[in-house]
């Protein structure tokens, strides 16, 4: 028969499945880690190149991926039973309402037609205070 | 196997006891994510104002961006991801009940949150140094190192309540108070009473140029990573009671939860500064 890589000797050989907590072993922190630190270098690096008025989608949403990664392997939600998932979800859909309502109410305001060009990054002067 | 409602657990401490370990670790845990929740909308009422002002002053948001330090913000992101990191160790140390791995990945932690605040005070300091803040800069600063000293004297004294040791408590309690009345009476003395704007004309936030616009970014700026400072210290008090029981041998592959409910707070601490970084430091550049 096959031997199957499954990635979880340690758990299994020192008998950890208790009826606590999920123990990951610790490649999947340092893996976790390791893609933090390499989406931190993205998004800085991606605040450098001009997406227009996609900058600011494209880091919300390296952000969203870096606190999934938080969110699933270092708080362990990935092996949450699912009323932690509701409980932990529930704030975070109230908050996309809010977010999202924003982002609807904010065209009908006055200062409108300024966005177009105030995105692009040649248009405001830096000055030292 | 089904753990009796009279199992004594070595090394949890005896008030846990009036239901069974795994009940009071999924409900001490499912507590916390519902704090985290709470904690997530508090955030999100400034993040939902910063969206709002951004889109009305966008001019006046782009240029205080840039007027942010990135390798200050960016270094810090990495010191906080890496002291997430340490705390999600010490968790896995504790399931592994190796107590001496606990207090070090703690201690690191800990090291981390206190490097990540010294970075925030001279950005603070530098932006203070260009007159770019509501008021006086050393009475916050008075006010932020008081609160430091605050939370770790009553986080021992929790951790002396939490393990009865009634001598430990009372000590820590009183040294607490004695903090606590400090602060104020030499905040009275020092700055002779509550808040006083600096009255300088030459002061960039005097300055009629300095207008409306520009102190709506520095004021939302201040109150998100003021806010997430505080979350900071208060994380580091919660990390300084684990320690304090890793100290004592606390933690087994049984009786763990306090590492978790507290490395949890930590990750939420990281989790703030995930989205901070980005809208404060990098949209706009």
């Amino acid at each position: 028969m096959a031997h199957v890589d499954h990635g979880f000797e340690i758990m299994e050989t020192q008998d950890h499945s208790s009826e606590l907590g999920h123990v990951q072993p610790f490649k999947v922190y340092a893996g976790v880690f390791g893609a933090l630190l390499v989406l931190t270098v993205v998004t800085v690096a991606a605040s450098f190149m001009d997406f227009g008025n996609f900058d600011f989608a494209v880091a919300m949403l390296i952000a969203s991926v870096k606190a999934m990664l938080v969110a699933l392997y270092f708080m362990h939600l990935k092996y949450e039973n699912p009323f932690t998932w509701v409980y932990a979800g529930v704030p975070i859909l109230f908050l996309i309402f809010l977010v999202a309502g924003v982002f609807l109410d904010n065209p009908t305001r006055n200062e409108f037609e300024k966005t177009g060009s105030a995105l692009k990054k040649s248009a405001v002067e830096v000055v030292d205070h | 196997m089904s753990s009796s409602v009279e199992t004594i657990e070595p090394g949890s401490p005896p008030h846990v006891h009036h239901m069974d370990a795994p009940t009071a670790y999924q409900s001490a845990k499912f507590a916390m994510w519902l704090f985290l929740g709470t904690e997530i909308l508090l955030f999100g009422g400034l993040f939902a104002a910063f969206f709002i002002y951004r889109w009305m002053y966008l001019d006046e948001f782009v240029h205080g961006c840039r007027n942010l330090v990135l390798w200050a913000g960016a270094g810090n992101t990495v010191v906080l991801l890496f002291s997430s990191f340490t705390a999600a160790l010490a968790v896995d140390a504790a399931q592994r009940g190796d107590n001496a791995k606990v207090r070090r990945n703690v201690l690191i932690t800990l090291v981390c949150g206190f490097f990540f605040l010294m970075v925030k005070y001279f950005e603070y300091a530098s932006k203070v140094s260009q007159g770019i803040f509501p008021g006086d800069f050393n009475q916050v600063l008075f006010f932020g190192a008081c609160l430091l000293v605050f939370s770790f004297t009553m986080a021992t004294a929790f951790f002396g309540m939490y393990r009865e040791n009634w001598k430990v408590y009372w000590t820590w309690l009183t040294v607490s108070m004695i903090v606590l009345v400090g602060y104020f009476i030499f905040n009275w003395v020092i700055f002779n009473g509550p808040g006083t704007p600096v009255a300088d004309a030459a002061y960039a936030w005097n300055d009629p140029a300095f207008n409306q616009k520009y102190k709506m970014f520095y004021g939302l700026y201040y109150c998100m990573t003021g806010l997430h400072g505080l979350h900071v210290i208060l994380g580091m008090a919660l990390l300084w009671w684990v320690y304090l029981i890793a100290y004592q041998d606390g933690f087994s592959e049984k009786y763990y939860t306090p590492v978790e409910i507290g490395a949890l707070y930590w990750h939420l601490v990281d989790l703030i500064w995930i989205y901070l970084f980005p809208l404060l430091y990098l949209v706009g550049r």
